[in-house]
């Protein structure tokens, strides 16, 4: 039992299941999956969707964070990819083509590439703290996505840009095919290569690092780089959600709810040691809570504190003086040397503070 | 308070400032101090000396009140006193001056020098009268500084003077320097002296904890010198020649230096080979002076030298860890840029930091990964080491070193100081170099693992590995070496050949300064 409530992935699981179980309550036919038109519908599976760019942003967030870093610019970035892609449609001839949809993407990926190569440039090169650095992203990326979409909202027209939104392929919806496939890539990626260990060296100890030979420098800048990159997709998936650029809204504070599923998931914010099916976890919730919002019928007045006092819960759960509380709870006999130990300590202490204070 | 005292020749009869009986402090586990007595007199600059650990910081931390008193009475002014912490001692006029400069860069010069005394009127402060004030103190120090300048703009020498300066506001009868010069050139060590004997001549009583010999002897009047934890004794400056006090410090009399016996193999090695690695006239500003040394395949190179003296600063040039910004190396005769330690490692040069726990393991990860990191770090993260060949490595590994606990998967922060390091060493090991730099390797561990790496340090040399082995003690070194180069205020000051060496010629050189002038030392004089 106490194994089971040691496990990294127990509460933010079962403040997963408790949402789910919420909304099955307030709506019997929640957790159904039916077939339409050769698609998966249903509530879970619209839960995947939506969560589909910010599993992305958190995957980034995830591999930054494990270098003792933080990236607060994907929310700009996600702006200026949906900003890029759709002005690159609108502009173009032939906006409903395939070839201009692909094209549109390709230019918006790679600006978005550059923008975070450039954040690892000012973190890795120049020595920037990192929440500093893509401080600046942060509100520079809003001006320029507004260059872009010179201060108009940029609707479109353009049906196989749309389909990544909100089309299915293979029966599941092609956001969620698209975020879930990068996702497990990188997970494959990062845990059959050396390169999870290595990053994991140069957060936990840089100088320990360096002087093994590890290039931490070049790495803390290629999960920059992946951390803009994976936001520029990000940004491609709700623009073609919305079929509209919003330089201003569009990915508004996705990056502190990217921070907060990295958190959830069980990675620590000073670096080394990340999860990446925690943060997995992190993003369903964060999913699953905004869902439950609607399915509950819970006042927009309430929303926010309703979904604060969620995440305190997960948060306060998984933090480490609840974690040795609990698991000295559940091994009743024999009792926890930590609690046995400190008893007698406070006994002890109590007189002599008294003592002073008289 | 100010009686004036003839620096030189002070009389045991005048009643000392501060005076320590039979000081015993325990920490858990060990004892710190075992019945130090020590008297610190008006008038006198008094060093304190002792290697490291031998119990001089937890002398002054007993003094002030930092550490608790297990038993011996402090006297201050012959009353008895026990300070309830640092604010207590300066409020009876005991301050102490840091390493590490503990003022705020972004207040000015006037607002650290009067923090806490600043001169107030109706409950705010008077700002004019704090900056003339703070500029009388400046004054009387002898400094030209601007009150009102902000302190991060000025040099870290100023800072320390200023540190000084701040502790010489209100009463203050004795003054506690450790470790004052380690940051500063030779000039700003010369006007930090002025300052000091400036002091002095006013009747202050100053207490200086240095590890170079050459300036505690430039300064001090008087030293006591420690040794894990126990007085050795007290020295007029004057009267005791530098190597008596390295032996003394070092502690062990010139006939049981003799009997040390060596371990490493009297293997001559090829007169004609060139040397792996020859470096000439390596060097960094502020770290260390231009050095030239010679190492060579199947020999255990020792750097012998107290603490501060450049042993580190060598052997972080020699691997890349720090830029040299004079000299080359030639690594078999080829002129190599050591740039970073990854060129170092791609060469064969690899370096073990005497900071194990900062610039070593790497506690969250596991043994596994702590051996394979320099390995894996080696051939990129795109090419990982297959699992059973790591697995293999590991355990080889965790079988030759005795790695305790011997399992794969444990975190190494749960593993003890002398297993810590025996998995630094396996790192580098499995990365088959062929210059292994090993920066006080046994420091903190207990005996067992202490034998278990001097002995891995010979066969790996008898194997044909080149070793640069740093110790503070001075007997490993000898013990191990084939060459000893020595060390002394930054500076290479001799190379010797370990097999005729004594441990006294060694402690001379390390002494230098106030011991005999030898050749080597007019060498090095320019």
């Amino acid at each position: 039992m106490s194994k089971l409530l040691r496990h990294h992935l127990f509460w933010p699981l079962t403040a997963l299941v408790v949402l789910l179980a919420a909304n099955a309550l307030a709506r019997p036919g929640f957790l159904s999956i039916g077939l339409r038109d050769g698609h998966l519908v249903g509530a879970p599976v619209e839960i995947l969707r939506t969560s589909a760019p910010l599993l992305l942003i958190a995957l980034g967030m995830t591999l930054v964070i494990a270098t003792r870093g933080i990236d607060l610019s994907v929310g700009a970035v996600v702006a200026v990819s949906g900003a890029v892609a759709l002005s690159h449609i609108a502009s173009s001839p032939d906006p409903t083509s395939p070839t201009t949809a692909f094209t549109a993407v390709g230019i918006a990926l790679a600006l978005c590439l550059v923008l975070g190569v450039w954040n690892g440039f000012l973190v890795s090169v120049l020595g920037i703290q990192p929440i500093i650095a893509t401080l600046i992203l942060m509100t520079a990326g809003r001006g320029v996505a507004m260059l872009i979409t010179g201060g108009m909202i940029t609707t479109v027209t353009s049906p196989p840009y749309k389909s990544l939104g909100s089309g299915f392929t293979l029966g599941l919806p092609t956001a969620a095919v698209i975020a879930f496939g990068v996702f497990a890539l990188v997970a494959l990626v990062v845990r059959r290569t050396a390169l999870g260990m290595l990053l994991e060296a140069t957060g936990i100890n840089p100088a320990a690092s360096r002087l093994s030979g590890v290039r931490s420098r070049t790495l803390t800048w290629t999960v920059y780089a992946a951390s803009g990159l994976f936001a520029g997709v990000a940004g491609v998936l709700i623009s073609a959600d919305t079929m509209a650029a919003d330089a201003n809204n569009a990915g508004l504070f996705i990056e502190l709810d990217a921070i907060l599923a990295v958190v959830i998931g069980g990675t620590a914010l000073s670096g080394g040691k990340f999860n990446l099916s925690g943060t997995l976890v992190g993003v369903l919730v964060i999913a699953t809570l905004e869902r439950t919002v609607t399915v509950l019928g819970i006042s927009p007045l309430v929303t926010p504190l309703f979904m604060a006092l969620v995440v305190i819960a997960v948060t306060l759960l998984q933090s480490p003086a609840m974690r040795a509380r609990l698991t000295a709870a559940t091994r009743r006999r024999p009792p926890a040397p930590p609690a046995d130990g400190a008893a007698p300590a406070l006994q002890a202490d109590a007189p002599t503070e008294t003592e002073v204070k008289a | 308070m100010t009686t004036q005292t003839p620096p030189g020749p002070t009389t045991a009869v005048d009643t000392p400032v501060v005076e320590l009986t039979g000081i015993t402090v325990e920490f858990p586990a060990v004892r710190a101090l075992d019945g130090v007595d020590f008297r610190l007199r008006a008038g006198e600059i008094h060093a304190l000396m002792g290697e490291n650990g031998a119990g001089k910081s937890t002398l002054i931390k007993a003094l002030t009140g930092v550490h608790p008193i297990a038993s011996g009475s402090v006297r201050v002014g012959g009353e008895e006193m026990r300070f309830s912490g640092p604010g207590d001692a300066r409020a009876h006029g005991i301050s102490t001056v840091y390493q590490e400069i503990n003022l705020c860069e972004n207040l000015t010069v006037a607002e650290n020098i009067m923090l806490g005394a600043e001169p107030r009127r109706a409950g705010a402060i008077g700002w004019a009268a704090m900056r003339r004030q703070a500029s009388a103190h400046l004054r009387r120090m002898g400094l030209d500084l601007d009150p009102a300048s902000s302190l991060g703009s000025h040099s870290l020498a100023i800072q320390q003077l200023v540190a000084i300066c701040r502790a010489t506001v209100g009463e203050c009868r004795v003054l506690i320097l450790d470790e004052p010069t380690s940051s500063l050139d030779a000039d700003e060590v010369e006007r930090l002296f002025r300052v000091m004997r400036g002091l002095r001549d006013e009747g202050v009583a100053i207490l200086f904890v240095s590890h170079f010999i050459d300036q505690v002897y430039a300064v001090s009047d008087r030293m006591t010198v420690l040794r894990n934890g126990r007085l050795v004794g007290e020295y007029r400056t004057a009267e005791l020649p530098a190597n008596d006090l390295v032996a003394h410090m070092i502690g062990r009399s010139m006939d049981v230096l003799e009997a040390v016996e060596r371990v490493h193999e009297h293997t001559e090695r090829d007169a004609a080979a060139p040397p792996l690695l020859q470096v000439v006239g390596l060097g960094r500003k502020g770290s260390v002076r231009p050095f030239d040394l010679d190492l060579y395949e199947g020999e255990v190179v020792g750097l012998a030298g107290l603490l501060g003296s450049g042993r580190t600063e060598v052997a972080r040039l020699l691997t890349g860890a720090d830029r040299p910004d004079a000299g080359y190396a030639n690594l078999r005769g080829r002129r190599t840029r050591l740039r970073s330690p990854r060129a170092a490692m791609d060469h064969g040069i690899v370096y073990t930091s005497e900071d194990r726990k900062g610039e070593g393991v790497v506690e969250g990860l596991t043994v596994r990964d702590n051996i394979v990191l320099a390995l894996q770090a080696g051939r990129g993260w795109m090419r990982p080491l297959p699992r059973r060949q790591v697995d293999e490595l590991v355990s080889r590994y965790i079988d030759q070193l005795g790695i305790r606990p011997a399992d794969p998967d444990a975190l190494l922060r749960n593993l003890s100081g002398g297993n810590q390091q025996k998995v630094l060493l396996a790192r580098w090991l499995a990365t088959a170099p062929k210059l292994l730099v090993l920066d006080e390797p046994t420091r903190g561990i207990d005996v067992g693992a202490k034998a278990e790496i001097q002995k891995l340090v010979a066969d790996l040399a008898a194997d044909g590995m080149s070793v640069v082995f740093i110790s503070a003690e001075l007997e490993e070194v000898l013990r191990l070496s084939h060459r000893i180069a020595v060390m002394r205020d930054r500076q290479m000051v001799a190379e010797i050949d370990a097999d005729g060496a004594t441990m006294d010629e060694v402690v001379a050189l390390i002494a230098g300064g106030g011991g005999q002038k030898d050749a080597s030392q007019k060498d090095v004089a320019v």
